[in-house]
C-alpha cells in the first residue's frame, strides 16, 4: 500500500521498524522534532539532536531506500523556560537550510501556560518570516481542548499567516471541527490509547470532506506502532472505503500539503 | 458504504469486549483498598453520555475529559496528562 508517513519520530525507532515501514509501501518519512522522553540539560543537546534529525537519520533512512525529511523547533514539553527555549531556538538558522527540513515543528502547547504561549508564537514568526510551513502539536487527553482553543486564538493574530501551510495535528472529534472550520489542515494521530484509534480516525474521515486531513502513527519511544497509518489503511478497505479513497488519505493529502515544502520530493 | 450490519459484523465483539472492560475496571476500583482521585468521578460523570440517543456522544466523551477553563496558565506544575481534569489545578 503506497502511503507516507508525515509525522514519525524514527530517532527512536529500531532498523527493525524501518525495514517494516519499507515492506508495507512507506514511500517518505518525515520526522518534527520533539521531546526525547526527558528535558536535554542543555541547549547544545539540541545542536546534536539537530545534527541527528538532518545528516544521521536521513542516511539510516536512505539504507532502507526512504527519503526523511524533519522539522525543526524546541518542543513544548521543553518550552517553559523561555530562557532555556530561546537559546536553542538560537540554533535554528543553522539548520533550516538544510536539504530536507521542511519547516517549523511540531511547535505548540503542552500544559496551555503563558510561558509555552510565548514561544510558540515566536516559532510562528520564524516561520513566517521565511515563508515556510508550519506543524503543530496539540496537548494531550484533558489539556488537548484548551490548548488548541488558545492556539487557534494566537494564530487568528498573524494576518500574514498563509492557513493552507499549516497542519494542526493530533486532532480528535473535539478538536477537528475547530481547525478544519478555520482553513487550517488537520493530522489524525493512531495510538494504540491515546488520540485516536484507526476506527476513530475512519469515523472522523466518513462525516468530514477529507482533503485537508491526513493520517500519522506520530511513533516514538513510548507505546506507538510505526505501521499505525498502513494498518488504518486496512480497516478502510474493511469498511469498504475504494482504493482510490484509501490513496488519497494515506499518500495524495500528505503529499499535497507537504509539496508546499521546498525541500519535500519523492524519489 | 457498510450497512448497520455490516458494521456490527465488524465491530460489536470489539465494542463489546471494551464495554466489559469498563464494567470489570469499575468492579476492580471498588474492590481495592484507599482513595480514589478525580479520574474516577471524572470517568463516572462520562458514562451517562454512552446512553445518549445523539450523535456526536464520542466528541461528548472527549469533552466530559476536558478542561474547559480558557485563560493561559501561569505555569506548568507536571509535564504529564492525566486523562481528565485535575479540578485543583484548573483555573
Amino acid at each position: 500500500m503506497k502511503y507516507i508517513e508525515p509525522h514519525a519520530h524514527m530517532v527512536s525507532r529500531s532498523t527493525d521498524d524501518y525495514t517494516k515501514l519499507a515492506l508495507a509501501g512507506c514511500e517518505a518519512i518525515c520526522e518534527p522534532a520533539f521531546w526525547a522522553g526527558f528535558d536535554r540539560s542543555s541547549p547544545k543537546g539540541f545542536f546534536d539532536y539537530y545534527r541527528q534529525l538532518t545528516e544521521y537519520e536521513p542516511a539510516r533512512a536512505a539504507k532502507f531506500g526512504i527519503p526523511h525529511f524533519c522539522w525543526l523547533c524546541i518542543n513544548p514539553k521543553e518550552a517553559e523556560d523561555p530562557v532555556f527555549a530561546r537559546e536553542v531556538m538560537s540554533l535554528i538558522p543553522e539548520f533550516i537550510d538544510k536539504p530536507t527540513v521542511l519547516g517549523i515543528g511540531e511547535i505548540g502547547l503542552n500544559k496551555n501556560t503563558r510561558n509555552e504561549l510565548a514561544i510558540f508564537e515566536e516559532h510562528v514568526q520564524i516561520a513566517l518570516d521565511r515563508d515556510l510551513p508550519i506543524l503543530i502539536h496539540t496537548p494531550h487527553l484533558e489539556d488537548k481542548l484548551k490548548g488548541t482553543r488558545l492556539m487557534l486564538d494566537s494564530l487568528a493574530n498573524f494576518s500574514s499567516l498563509n492557513r493552507d501551510k499549516v497542519i494542526i495535528d493530533h486532532v480528535e472529534e473535539h478538536t477537528v471541527d475547530l481547525v478544519l472550520d478555520q482553513g487550517y489542515w488537520a493530522g489524525m494521530t493512531l495510538y494504540p490509547e491515546s488520540k485516536c484509534t484507526p476506527n476513530r480516525a475512519i469515523d472522523i474521515l466518513e462525516t468530514h470532506e477529507g482533503s485537508r486531513l491526513w493520517l500519522n502513527s506520530a511513533c516514538d519511544w513510548g507505546v506507538s506502532d510505526p505501521l499505525a497509518v498502513v494498518k488504518c489503511g486496512f480497516e478502510m478497505k474493511k469498511r469498504q472505503h475504494s482504493a482510490e479513497a484509501v490513496e488519497k488519505i494515506l499518500f495524495e493529502n500528505p503529499k499535497r500539503f507537504l509539496s508546499q515544502c521546498p525541500n519535500f520530493k519523492l524519489a | 458504504m457498510p450497512t448497520k450490519k455490516d458494521i456490527l459484523d465488524i465491530h460489536f465483539m470489539d465494542a463489546r469486549c471494551k464495554l466489559i472492560d469498563v464494567a470489570a475496571f469499575l468492579d476492580r476500583m471498588e474492590r481495592h483498598a484507599g482513595e480514589a482521585d478525580f479520574r474516577l468521578q471524572a470517568f463516572k460523570n462520562a458514562i451517562p453520555i454512552l446512553l445518549s440517543d445523539q450523535p456526536g456522544r464520542a466528541r461528548a466523551m472527549l469533552e466530559a475529559f476536558s478542561d474547559h477553563s480558557s485563560e493561559p496558565a501561569a505555569s506548568a506544575s507536571t509535564q504529564g496528562a492525566s486523562g481528565a481534569p485535575d479540578p485543583s489545578l484548573t483555573n
